[in-house]
C-alpha cells in the first residue's frame, strides 16, 4: 500500500521561499552581477517565485533571470523508451564572469544538475555557480553534486517519490512524497 | 515523453501531424541552440552517422552534414561518383559493408524513387530519406512548413501555390503531403506537361495561369526546371517558360496582396525567379536553409532517440 503525506503546506512553502531569498541576499547583496537560471520544466516555477519575492524585499528590479533547458545534455539519451520533448530555454543575457544560481525543484541524483552545468557553459564561462533547490533528497546521490541553498531536507529511499505542486500550473503550494514503506510516516 | 510514429523518416505520406508537430516543437529549440555563442549540443556523441549521395547536392548534403555535428554524432561522407558503385556494387551491398563498420543511421539521397524504402526493409539501420528521384524530399517539405509557420503562424487555411517542374519534382510532392496534413490548401502552377496528369486526386488545385496562382495564394513556391530529369522537350524554349512562369518583381508588386515567396534552391536566378525577387524582402529563401538545419537537427534527434 502507498501513502501520501504532506511535507510543506501552502504557509510553510511561502516561508521556505522567503527564507531563501534571505540567504540569498546575504551573499549576493544587489545582485549587480548576478544571475538566477530556473532549470526546465519545474525549477522555472521557483527561480521565478525567487525573483519576484527578492524584488519585494529588496526593491530591486531587474535581477537577470532566464530559463535553461537541459534535454541535449542529458546522459540517459537512447537508454529511455522514448526520447524527450526539450522545453524552451531563454538567456536574453551574458553569463560570462557572472555569479549563476542554478535553481530547481527537486535534486536526487544529482543528473539533471550535472546536465544544467554542460548546459550553461555553452552560454559562456560563469565565475561561479551555485545551486538552489526547494528540496534536497539526501543520501541518494549518483554524482558529487551538493546544493548551496536548500529549501528542505527529506530522507527517502528509491522508492519514494517527492512531488512539488505550484500555484502557476497546479492551483496550490505543496510538497509531498509518495511511500510504499509505511514505517516512514 | 514521446516518440515519432516512425522509424526511419521516409517520406511525409508515412508520418502524421502529431509526428510534424513534434518535429516543429523542438526544431523550435534547436534553433536557439544554434543560435547560441556555442552551437554544438551533445545529444548525438554515440551515434553514428553516414550520409550517402548518389546524386548531386550542395544544400542538403551541407544542411545534414551540419545538423548531425552540432548534434555531436560522429559523420561519414560518401560521394557516388567517387566509390565503388563505378565498379558495380549493388546498393544494398555498399550499404551493408557501410553499417559493418557499426553505424547507426544512414542519411541517403538517390536517383530512383523508392530507394529508400527498399534500404529500409533491407539494412538494419535508421533511413533518412534526403530525396529519392521524383519521389520525395521529406526534410525539405517540414523545413519549407517550418519557414511559413514561423512567418505567418498557424498553417491551417494557409494557401501555397507550388510553381514550377510539378513532374519532376520530389519537393512538390512533398510539400503536399506536409501542407495538407497541416491544413494548408495546396495549389500546383506550371505548364500542361509538367503537370502530373493525376494531381487533382491528391486534393490540390491545378492552375495554368501564374497570375491567378499569385492572387489566390499566401505564399508561393517556386520550383527548379530540372533539365537533368527531362528526357525530352516539355516546352517550346526556356524563354518562353520564363515570359509565361517566371516570377519577376513586377508581378510580385502588381499583386492585391503581399506574398511570401519561397524557393527550395539551387535558383536558377532569372528562370524561375528574377534576381530582385530573390532578394527582396518578401523572400523566405536564406531563412528556409537556417530552418533547414534546425529541422534536420530535430528530424536526426527524434529518430535517433528510438535506436537501441
Amino acid at each position: 500500500m502507498s501513502a501520501q503525506f504532506q511535507l510543506l503546506n501552502a504557509a510553510a512553502f511561502d516561508h521556505t521561499i522567503k527564507r531563501l531569498c534571505y540567504e540569498l541576499i546575504e551573499n549576493h547583496n544587489n545582485f549587480e552581477n548576478t544571475v538566477i537560471i530556473g532549470l526546465q520544466p519545474r525549477g522555472i516555477y521557483l527561480s521565478g517565485r525567487i525573483c519576484d519575492e527578492l524584488q519585494i524585499i529588496t526593491g530591486l528590479t531587474g535581477i537577470a533571470h532566464g530559463h535553461l533547458d537541459v534535454t541535449f545534455y542529458r546522459d540517459d539519451f537512447r537508454r529511455r523508451e522514448n526520447p524527450l520533448v526539450p522545453n524552451r530555454t531563454q538567456i536574453d543575457f551574458i553569463i560570462e564572469d557572472k555569479n549563476v544560481i542554478l535553481v530547481d525543484d527537486v535534486l536526487y541524483t544529482g543528473r539533471t544538475i550535472r546536465a544544467g552545468m554542460d548546459a550553461l557553459l555553452a552560454f559562456g564561462r560563469p565565475k561561479k555557480v551555485e545551486l538552489m533547490v526547494l528540496i534536497d533528497r539526501r543520501y541518494s546521490r549518483h554524482l558529487p553534486i551538493q546544493p548551496d541553498y536548500v529549501g528542505k531536507v527529506v530522507d527517502t529511499i528509491a522508492s519514494d517519490n517527492v512531488k512539488v505542486k505550484w500555484k502557476e500550473i497546479d492551483e496550490q503550494d505543496e510538497v509531498f512524497m509518495i511511500t510504499e514503506n509505511e514505517d516512514n510516516l | 515523453m514521446s516518440a515519432l510514429s516512425v522509424k526511419h523518416l521516409l517520406g511525409i505520406k508515412d508520418i502524421n501531424a502529431n509526428d510534424i508537430d513534434m518535429i516543429f516543437k523542438t526544431a523550435d529549440t534547436f534553433k536557439e541552440v544554434i543560435n547560441r555563442p556555442i552551437k554544438k549540443t551533445p545529444s548525438l556523441r554515440d551515434t553514428t552517422i553516414a550520409n550517402l549521395f548518389f546524386e548531386n547536392s550542395t544544400r542538403t548534403k551541407l544542411s545534414f552534414e551540419l545538423a548531425e555535428k552540432r548534434l555531436s554524432a560522429d559523420v561519414i561522407n560518401f560521394a557516388a561518383s567517387s566509390s565503388s558503385v563505378s565498379k558495380g556494387e549493388t546498393l544494398i551491398d555498399t550499404v551493408n559493408n557501410i553499417l559493418a563498420m557499426k553505424v547507426d543511421m544512414v542519411v541517403m539521397r538517390h536517383p530512383y524513387a523508392g530507394a529508400a524504402k527498399f534500404l529500409s526493409k533491407h539494412v538494419n539501420a535508421t533511413i533518412v530519406n534526403a530525396g529519392d528521384g521524383a519521389h520525395e524530399h521529406p526534410t525539405q517539405a517540414l523545413l519549407d512548413a517550418f519557414s511559413i509557420r514561423e512567418k505567418l503562424g498557424d498553417l491551417k487555411g494557409c494557401k501555397v501555390a507550388i510553381v514550377g517542374d510539378i513532374l519532376h519534382s520530389r519537393v512538390a510532392l512533398s510539400n503536399i503531403f506536409c501542407l495538407q496534413k497541416l491544413g494548408a490548401e495546396v495549389m500546383v502552377c506550371g505548364p500542361a506537361t509538367l503537370i502530373p496528369k493525376y494531381i487533382h486526386e491528391l486534393g490540390v488545385k491545378v492552375e495554368l495561369n501564374l497570375k491567378k496562382a499569385l492572387e489566390w495564394c499566401d505564399v508561393a513556391n517556386m520550383l527548379r526546371i530540372q533539365l537533368e530529369r527531362q528526357d525530352i522537350k516539355y516546352f517550346p524554349s526556356l524563354r518562353e517558360y520564363v515570359m509565361l512562369y517566371g516570377l519577376n518583381k513586377q508581378i510580385l508588386e502588381s499583386l492585391s496582396k503581399q506574398i511570401v515567396v519561397m524557393h527550395p534552391g539551387p535558383i536558377n536566378r532569372g528562370i524561375e525567379i528574377t534576381s530582385d525577387v530573390a532578394d527582396h524582402a518578401q523572400s523566405l529563401i536564406l531563412q528556409q536553409v537556417e530552418n533547414g538545419v534546425a529541422v534536420r537537427m530535430a528530424v536526426l534527434y527524434l529518430l535517433a532517440g528510438s535506436i537501441k
